[in-house]
């Protein structure tokens, strides 16, 4: 019957471009940004879309918060390490191309064999159960020097045989642009997910799980199989780490990294596909840049953090989207100037804490160096009345401001929503 | 035979300790359904709370004040920012309090310093509580206090002592675990809460402020892992470091039953011992094996996993632990609810 039923799909015009916008984008960032740095930065960023994306196939699709994935992205780094290990030996014929699908394979035997323990509960239960898991890796990581390396880790060399079609994996380019082929493919095969339907009942999981139950479906199995996907993206995600860097040491699979990838999927925004790519991107920019550039970033990531999961829960893509919806009805202009007013004023607020916290930190960790701070170029007295008396003059008066602007940001935010609602019934009553 | 017992003691005193920490997770997770991921940042709150007050009003009056100020911490936390995810749902609960682990986390490194502190037991927590003596000429016998050097200077004697802060973390827990039973089933506001718990619209609609209650009981939690941080201040390390308990608190509450507190009382004192008892035996599966007549050498490649010693697996036991207990029993050792 469906068969011979025709249906009219036209192209869909938005989605190639979005792809075909992601690709450019991979395919021409190194163009733009030359410096070695930013290249390290780019493929940092590539391996980290990979991972976080394997990881909200977890949180935002499955509903499942887990804080030991970085188990199955660093066993992928260290089986991975060790295979280019044996094919730089000459043990094994094996391009270097494929060495993070070797990664990938190792990530989805482990999320087979743990995560059949960890997914047999749901909720509060399952979060503490991988936490017990990645502390369970990552002491025995410790235990296993002859695997993990020990202290100094597995180290290994990218470059095996001869070059093939000029390329030998030697420079960082032809690295970025492996990461960059797989991030795209991955990216898609992950997007294609959640198109299927495990993906579908994935989510019906996630959202009701006694009715998935009643259908007779069994969640269990669900969310078993979408763990073990998500396993296998995040051992690509370590083997492609484990090329980038040619060093694997015991912190991949440690519990930091973990709570990384949790912080930044959720600051990036768990609820939309593409969230997780903002945060990756967030998540290298934090702990590339702002941990060179203050030594509070832990705290600074926390507040934030504290403060999303509180007036944000659905992360910088969740903003986007609703000024997006905003700007589809071209309401967005009514706005700008309360967004002006509000970003003036909490940088107000947010310069001055920082201002107080690096004072801390500058008196806490360098009393060596005396009370004399450069902050931003300005020379502050860390224990001198004036500079305290000023920044915190300076959150007062802008945190004052702050509330002042957002009551009204409020106000005008809930009658751009309101007329956007009557304008959707409006155009439903239409047709 | 003096060894074994000290072990034994070694490791109830752990496991009481646990049981300090999980029993304050136990009632906020059966109270409200949020896992405080913060937990034993409370922990590590209390030790510095106790440090700090300790150089200012002594030690005694900070035993108590420090548990009261984290718990007011925590008290605060939950009326500023918890209550405000309570609409969500139980995944941001969870969230928000493991944001508050790196905040708290990072602020006690800026207050205290990324070293460790000197906070020390006072003068009458110092010494051994009692010496084991085991003589080769008088046998087997028990001495309060320091043992006299003489009895332990003769060859073949060996004096095993145990340590008065250990007694003492004990006496406190076993007191603790008496104070909160009696408080939750003999006083009008442990009905309260138990009526909470298990009916809050219908305890809300006889005039009872749950939310004040769950203020309190998430107060009360924070100020049980204060307390534990205290004693685990002057028994162990006082640094950064001791927030790393909290894993291991949650592989109790998941071994003894999510939200039971005997399951975790049950958990805390089999998971003390599991990590305490094997320190001393230096065996691994290698010995065992060659028992049993099946020599592995250091040419066979299950070597490097067999070689491993029990004292030096001694970690992963409580997480092996789990990972059993969730195959074979799924709810937990006491656990009553599936899921």
């Amino acid at each position: 019957m469906a068969a011979h039923s025709f249906r009219f799909k036209p192209w869909n015009v938005g989605r190639w471009l979005i792809w075909g916008l992601f690709a450019l984008g991979l395919a021409v960032a190194p163009l733009l940004w030359q410096s070695g740095f930013a290249l390290t930065m780019l493929s940092q960023i590539g391996i980290a879309i990979v991972a976080c994306l394997a990881y909200n196939v977890l949180l935002g699709q499955g509903g499942m918060l887990s804080f030991g994935h970085a188990v199955y992205s660093g066993l992928g780094s260290f089986l991975a390490i060790h295979t280019l290990n044996m094919a730089s030996a000459g043990q094994l014929a094996l391009p270097v191309s494929l060495v993070p699908l070797v990664g990938g394979v190792a990530g989805l035997f482990f999320a087979a064999l743990l995560g059949y323990v960890t997914t047999k509960k749901a909720g509060t239960t399952f979060a503490m159960i991988t936490l017990g898991i990645g502390e369970l890796v990552w002491s025995m990581s410790l235990m296993l020097p002859e695997f993990f390396g020990g202290e100094g880790g597995v180290t290994g060399n990218r470059v095996v045989g001869k070059p093939l079609l000029g390329i030998s994996f030697g420079p960082q380019i032809q690295v970025y642009y492996l990461i960059a082929v797989y991030c795209f493919v991955c990216t898609v095969a992950m997007f294609a997910v959640t198109r299927t339907p495990l993906g579908r009942m994935l989510n019906a999981v996630r959202d009701n799980p006694e009715r998935v139950e009643f259908i007779g479906y069994s969640t269990q199995r669900v969310r078993f199989i979408a763990f073990m996907i998500s396993g296998f993206f995040a051992g690509i995600a370590g083997g492609l780490g484990a090329l980038n860097f040619e060093i694997v040491t015991a912190e991949v699979v440690g519990a930091a990294r973990s709570g990384a990838y949790l912080l930044f999927v959720f600051l990036g925004g768990a609820t939309f596909f593409f969230g997780p790519i903002i945060g990756a991107v967030l998540m290298v920019v934090a702990l590339v840049l702002l941990s060179e550039w203050t030594k509070a970033w832990l705290l600074y990531l926390g507040l934030i953090f504290l403060f999303m999961v509180m007036y944000a829960p659905g992360g910088v893509a969740s903003l986007i989207m609703m000024n997006l919806r905003v700007a589809a009805y071209g309401k967005l202009r009514r706005l700008w100037v309360a967004y002006l007013a509000l970003a003036g004023t909490s940088l107000g607020v947010l310069g001055g804490i920082a201002v107080m916290i690096e004072m801390v930190y500058h008196v806490q960790l360098n009393p060596a160096l005396g009370p004399q701070m450069t902050l931003l170029g300005a020379t502050l007295d860390a224990r001198g009345l004036d500079s305290w008396f000023g920044a915190a003059f300076v959150v007062l008066i802008s945190g004052a401001l702050f509330e002042l602007t957002r009551r009204s940001f409020q106000r005008q935010w809930g009658d751009v929503q309101e007329e956007i609602e009557r304008e959707i019934k409006r155009r439903e009553a239409l047709t | 035979m003096d060894q074994l017992v000290i072990n034994l003691l070694n490791g109830i005193s752990s496991g009481l300790l646990l049981f300090m920490l999980s029993s304050g997770l136990t009632l906020i997770f059966s109270m409200m359904g949020v896992l405080n991921f913060a937990h034993a940042s409370f922990y590590l709150l209390g030790a510095y709370f106790a440090y700090t007050l300790t150089g200012l009003v002594g030690f005694w009056p900070a035993l108590l004040l420090a548990p009261l100020l984290a718990g007011a911490a925590g008290a605060l936390f939950e009326r500023s920012a918890l209550r405000r995810v309570h609409k969500f749902g139980h995944v941001p609960e969870l969230l928000i309090t493991f944001g508050l682990s790196y905040v708290i986390l990072e602020l006690v490194q800026l207050v205290w310093g990324r070293s460790t502190v000197p906070f020390a037991a006072p003068a009458a927590l110092e010494g051994p509580a009692f010496t084991l003596i085991q003589s080769a000429s008088h046998g087997f016998s028990l001495v309060w206090g320091v043992a006299p050097p003489e009895l332990c200077s003769a060859a073949g004697d060996i004096c095993s002592r145990f340590p008065r802060t250990r007694a003492f973390m004990m006496a406190v827990a076993l007191l603790m675990l008496l104070a909160v039973w009696l408080l939750l089933t003999r006083t009008r506001i442990g009905l309260v809460i138990q009526a909470a718990l298990t009916h809050p619209e219908m305890a809300e609609s006889l005039g009872h402020n749950v939310p004040r209650v769950f203020m309190l009981v998430f107060g009360s939690g924070c100020a049980l892992a204060g307390l534990a941080g205290v004693i685990g201040g002057i028994t162990f390390v006082t640094e950064p470091n001791m927030a790393a308990i909290g894993p291991i608190i949650f592989a109790v509450i998941v071994i003894g039953g999510m939200g039971s507190l005997p399951g975790a009382f049950l958990g805390s004192l089999l998971v003390g011992l599991l990590q305490t008892m094997p320190l001393t035996i230096d065996k691994s599966l290698v010995d065992l094996a060659a028992r049993v007549g099946w020599i592995v050498d250091a040419g066979n490649w299950l070597y490097p996993v067999l070689k491993i010693t029990l004292a030096q697996a001694a970690p992963i036991l409580p997480y092996l632990l789990l990972v059993l207990i969730l195959i074979f029993r799924p709810k937990g050792l006491l656990g009553t609810r599936e899921g």
